[in-house]
């Protein structure tokens, strides 16, 4: 019987939703399946995870593992793996789980497959992949199997139970705790949540500077709907940070979504493929975006949009 | 100052990117180019440099040897010399062989500051970085979008699920940089011109610690579930209409 270990991250009071999502499928798979939580002052959120299939739940608590860095953390897993003999580590993606994943892989020599959408019983999981233009059937060939799966791809489903939760205490490695968190600035919103929008005309580094972005502005307004835009341009300080889509931004699903001078990294992607219509104007035809949009336009944004919103304009009168 | 920068060659992307159905890997005969994501990590390495004087920059790569011609846009733009490890025994290498290559590489010249980029083109997991620094036994901090660099220590912003950390660490320390930390500079001609003549050297495996095994296999592959009728246009000056017409006939206007 197979011992599953679910990496269970945490943000202030709760446990991120996308764990819970593995756990729930980890569950449904069947086996002995735990759950792991690790920072300090984290015992009361153990409790929670048994609703969600976990037997068990270790809790490592220490104020070393307060700030969310990954290296302290593989420390943890290792010993739990190791002491309680767990075959299967399973991380909901994000920008943590992917350092700890990839340096637990080495620390246990353990094969670590990644973007999952599916795993099955069998021990096969599915990676879309090359912009999700071809799907792999992926195994492990190592006696600990790691995986990380997409953001998103599990609901976090409630099924009743409770978990027993059991306390480790570690022994952190020197190197591990070199790096240091200085500060963690927590996003606030401005302007109107894009998550209600029923449209969305979204921006990225194509606009070419951050003035442009009015052109999606203005579209948006003709549209009736709300601007959003791309890592790239809210790292670079274009627009702000409440209106990014992708995995480290919201997760949208409106009714059209125009994506201008996007190229469609699969991070973006898993914010905004539940729209319903996708339009993209790109003026690379190889640009991933094109895999995934109900109507692609290759052509360049900035002869293309002005036209576009006088067009809409004139036509809603 | 030693700043070592891993950088991938990749299949070029208007070459079109496939995997061998055969062999089930990536397709690699063709033309390969550097992984785009990691021109703004050589670039880093470049700021570095100038801010503090002198130094010099390394590009490491593992892959087969012909992605020393893409390695030569790296030296292009900047850096000193390159080093590739290439091997038959290290063809289909997963995050474990990989790592463990770059890091034996990387151990031969004990760089200060090792770079990366935020991810591979054709594929990867964002996450070879921490699998390098593990290791090395040295900090790592990733999908940093602002680096400072002060006397021996390191400080990068990064955007995180929930807003932006700020990590520091100690030098030597393992940093990948996302594609918004710059604008990464074109060769100058000159560039061009002087890169053939920079220091290329190739590796084995058995100058890097041997070749590990690998942890993954592939057992299939299939195609994704059709999408309905997505349609494709090339703007001949008419897109706009066409985009209106579109929209009208999925009644979203
Ligand atoms: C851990 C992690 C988390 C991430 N989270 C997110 C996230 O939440 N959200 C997100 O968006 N990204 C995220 N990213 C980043 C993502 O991988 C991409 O780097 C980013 O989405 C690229 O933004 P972009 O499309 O604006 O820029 P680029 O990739 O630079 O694309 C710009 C596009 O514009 C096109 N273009 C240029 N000029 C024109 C023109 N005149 N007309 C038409 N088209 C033009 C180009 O052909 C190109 O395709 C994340 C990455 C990682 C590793
Ligand atoms: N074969 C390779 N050789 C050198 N560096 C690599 C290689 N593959 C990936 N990298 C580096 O690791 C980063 C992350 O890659 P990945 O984890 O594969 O997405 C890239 O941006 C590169 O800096």
């Amino acid at each position: 019987m197979s011992k599953t270990l679910v990496f269970l991250e945490h943000h202030e009071d709760a446990i991120q939703k996308s764990s819970l999502g593995v756990l729930t499928r980890a569950a449904q798979l069947g086996g002995d399946v735990a759950g792991i939580l690790i920072g300090s002052g984290v015992s009361e959120l153990g409790a929670s995870a048994g609703e969600y299939g976990a037997a068990t739940v270790w809790i490592a608590n220490d104020e070393r593992l307060a700030p969310p860095l990954p290296q302290p953390r593989v420390d943890v897993l290792a010993q739990v793996v190791r002491d309680e003999g767990y075959d299967t580590v399973l991380f909901a993606q994000s920008v943590l789980t992917a350092d700890v994943a990839a340096a637990l892989a080495v620390r246990l020599e353990a094969g670590l497959n990644w973007d999952l959408t599916d795993l099955t019983a069998e021990g096969i999981g599915t990676r879309p992949a090359l912009a999700d233009s071809v799907y792999v059937d992926v195994g492990w060939s190592t006696a600990v199997r790691l995986a990380i799966f997409r953001s998103g791809t599990f609901d976090a489903t409630p099924v009743g139970g409770s978990a027993e939760l059991k306390e480790v205490t570690v022994d952190l490695e020197d190197f591990s705790t070199l790096a240091e968190m200085v500060e963690q600035a927590h996003a606030v919103q401005q302007g109107p949540s894009i998550e209600d929008a029923d449209v969305i005309v979204a921006g990225g580094r194509g606009l070419g500077e951050p003035e442009k972005f009015v052109l999606a502005e203005e579209l948006a307004q003709a549209l009736g709907g709300a601007v959003a835009a791309t890592r790239a341009v809210v790292d670079a300080g274009w627009y702000p940070y409440s209106a990014q889509v992708g995995q480290t931004g919201k997760s949208v699903a409106p009714k059209l979504y125009v994506a201008l001078g996007i190229s469609g990294a699969i991070q973006h992607k898993v914010g905004m493929q539940g729209s319903t219509v996708i339009v993209a104007i790109n003026k690379d035809p190889n640009a991933p975006i094109f895999e995934f949009s109900d109507l692609g336009v290759v052509g360049d944004l900035h002869a293309i949009v002005p036209r576009l919103t006088e067009l809409v304009r004139a036509r809603r009168g | 100052m030693k700043i070592a920068v891993c950088v991938k060659a990749v299949p070029d992307a208007a070459g079109g990117r496939r995997i061998d159905p055969a062999t089930m890997r990536l397709e690699r005969s063709g033309e390969l180019t550097i992984s785009e994501f990691d021109t703004y990590a050589v670039e880093e390495g470049l700021r570095l440099k100038e801010a503090a004087g002198d130094g010099e920059i390394i590009v490491v790569s593992m892959g087969p040897e012909r992605a020393l011609d893409a390695l030569r846009k790296a030296l292009a733009m900047g850096a000193d010399r390159a080093v590739l490890v290439t091997d038959e025994a290290l063809a289909g290498s997963d995050l474990l062989g990989t790592s463990k290559a770059l890091a034996g590489a990387l151990e031969r010249e004990g760089a200060e500051v090792v770079l990366f980029g935020q991810q591979s083109a054709d594929g990867g997991g964002a996450c070879l970085w921490s699998a390098v620094a593990e290791h090395l036994r040295l900090p790592v901090i990733s999908q940093v979008s602002e680096l400072e660099l002060v006397g021996s220590v390191v400080t990068g912003k990064r955007q995180t699920e929930f807003g932006y950390d700020t990590i520091r660490a100690p030098l030597p320390a393992v940093i990948a940089v996302s594609d918004a930390i710059n604008t990464p500079r074109y060769p100058s001609l000159k560039g061009i011109m002087g890169a053939k003549k920079k220091p290329q050297v190739s590796l084995g495996a058995g100058d890097v610690g041997g070749a590990a095994g690998t942890g993954t296999t592939v057992e299939g592959l299939s195609a994704p579930p059709p999408r309905g009728d997505a349609r494709k246009i090339d703007d001949d000056g008419r897109a706009a209409e066409q985009i209106v017409d579109y929209l009208v006939e999925k009644r979203l206007i």
